[in-house]
């Protein structure tokens, strides 16, 4: 399940923020993307799953291959972890949930309500959706965010098996994750920010 | 679809799922009528179809920037977004969990209101035919407007603006049957205009929700 993205150009309302975006990502292969904030890691790793066109370019890969896991963690608070999690294996056709509660430690946490848990634990069962879609490529932002290094330790053995596998990974972080991956530095594809034209008269001037 | 139609039945009816909200606003709504109006029974009588639709319609009006909105909110539509179901079944089952926590409760809830208003006892069926066959337009009509509104936050007003005009119909037709019965008229022809609205609504508002979704997702 090979992704292959050709002269891709993204862009994040109305401003092109990457262009020339070249690399491929072949099975059992991670790659990390590094760049600064607001540099379009997020923007770029949108358009690959598929919720933003792209600008330019394209991006050749299977139908269905990609699983997202964005910033926010699509978590009901309302449901329990087991809940949550049995829905979206509902969703993407899988049936078994329980590795995928078992890969984050979320075996004791099954029946308690997601919305009573702790940042660190929602992120987990965020992460344990993942494995429940089957999905063999997976785009991850700022994955470990609000994880604690036993989880961090987790999260990588996860994604290290997910390569075993045969699937493949595409991150966006800043940390060492400790697994052999490519890295991909995104400024190289920067483009260059025009000055944008003021229209608001009420707009505050820097200038002043 | 049917996991989609399960949850969103199941977060309704848990706490804070505002399953009963629309209902307990149809419900008082409708009675402040008789006071706002007098206690006139021949009063009450004509306006009763008028107040029993524009009182449903308001009612659901009120839940429906929950469709969406909630599930955006927390990135679940991003992650629904790159599931096998296709945005308009997703539209679709969305409607359907709101006609079911909303639409079919203020059907059940509607006679007994009428019995307050002092419905003609020829009328009722019909009121509840004419419910039944026209909240789920509602419904539809409904997840379009929240479909458009998704990304605007304290988007309700909005959403109202976009969504009543085009309930306009379906108010006209349901309360026209009513009327119609309670006249002893022949009430089959609005009915049945009425029920064409809503198969109508249904085959085409789930691809204009997907289509306003994924413009909103960008």
């Amino acid at each position: 399940m090979t992704l292959k993205v050709t002269d891709l150009s993204v862009g994040r309302g109305g401003i092109r923020l990457l262009s020339g975006v070249n690399f491929a990502l072949v099975p059992g292969q991670a790659l990390v993307l590094r760049g600064p904030n607001g540099s379009g890691k997020t923007s770029l790793l949108r358009c690959l799953a598929g919720l933003t066109p792209p600008l330019a370019g394209r991006i050749e890969m299977a139908e269905d291959a990609i699983a997202l896991a964005g910033h926010a963690d699509g978590i009901k608070a309302q449901l329990s972890v087991a809940e949550n999690l049995q829905f979206w294996a509902a969703m993407f056709g899988s049936a078994n949930i329980r590795p995928a509660l078992e890969a984050f430690d979320l075996i004791p946490l099954a029946t308690r309500r997601a919305g009573e848990l702790s940042a660190g634990q929602k992120r987990r069962v965020s992460l344990a959706r993942l494995l429940v879609t089957g999905r063999p490529i997976w785009c991850l932002d700022e994955p470990t965010v609000s994880l604690d290094t036993e989880n961090v330790a987790r999260f990588a053995a996860a994604v290290t098996a997910h390569l075993a596998t045969g699937g493949s990974a595409i991150l966006a972080t800043h940390i060492d994750l400790g697994f052999a991956a490519e890295t991909l530095d995104i400024r190289q594809f920067a483009t260059p920010r025009e000055a944008q034209q003021n229209t608001d008269p009420f707009a505050w001037d820097a200038a002043q | 679809m049917k996991a989609v139609i399960a949850r969103d039945l199941r977060l309704a009816f848990r706490a804070g799922g505002g399953f009963g909200l629309a209902l307990a606003f149809f419900l008082i709504a409708v009675t402040l009528v008789p006071f706002g109006v007098g206690p006139d029974t021949d009063t009450l009588r004509t306006i009763a179809p008028g107040i029993l639709w524009l009182g449903a319609l308001l009612a659901c009006l009120l839940s429906l920037d929950r469709i969406f909105q909630l599930d955006w909110e927390d990135g679940t539509l991003d992650a629904l977004a790159t599931a096998p179901l296709p945005f308009e079944a997703l539209a679709f089952a969305k409607a359907a969990a709101h006609w079911l926590t909303t639409g079919l409760p203020l059907v059940l809830a509607a006679p007994v209101l009428a019995v307050m208003l002092n419905l003609a006892p020829a009328a009722f069926p019909w009121l509840i035919g004419s419910l039944l066959a026209g909240t789920p337009a509602l419904s539809a009509l409904g997840t379009f407007g929240a479909a458009l509104t998704v990304g605007v936050k304290r988007g309700g007003l909005l959403m109202s603006l976009l969504v009543l005009p085009l309930y306009v119909p379906t108010l006209l037709f349901g309360a026209l049957t009513v009327t119609r019965a309670m006249g002893g008229f022949d009430a089959l022809t609005p009915l049945a205009f009425l029920a064409g609205l809503t198969l109508a609504t249904l085959a085409v508002m789930p691809f204009a929700a997907a289509g306003a979704l994924r413009v909103n997702l960008r």
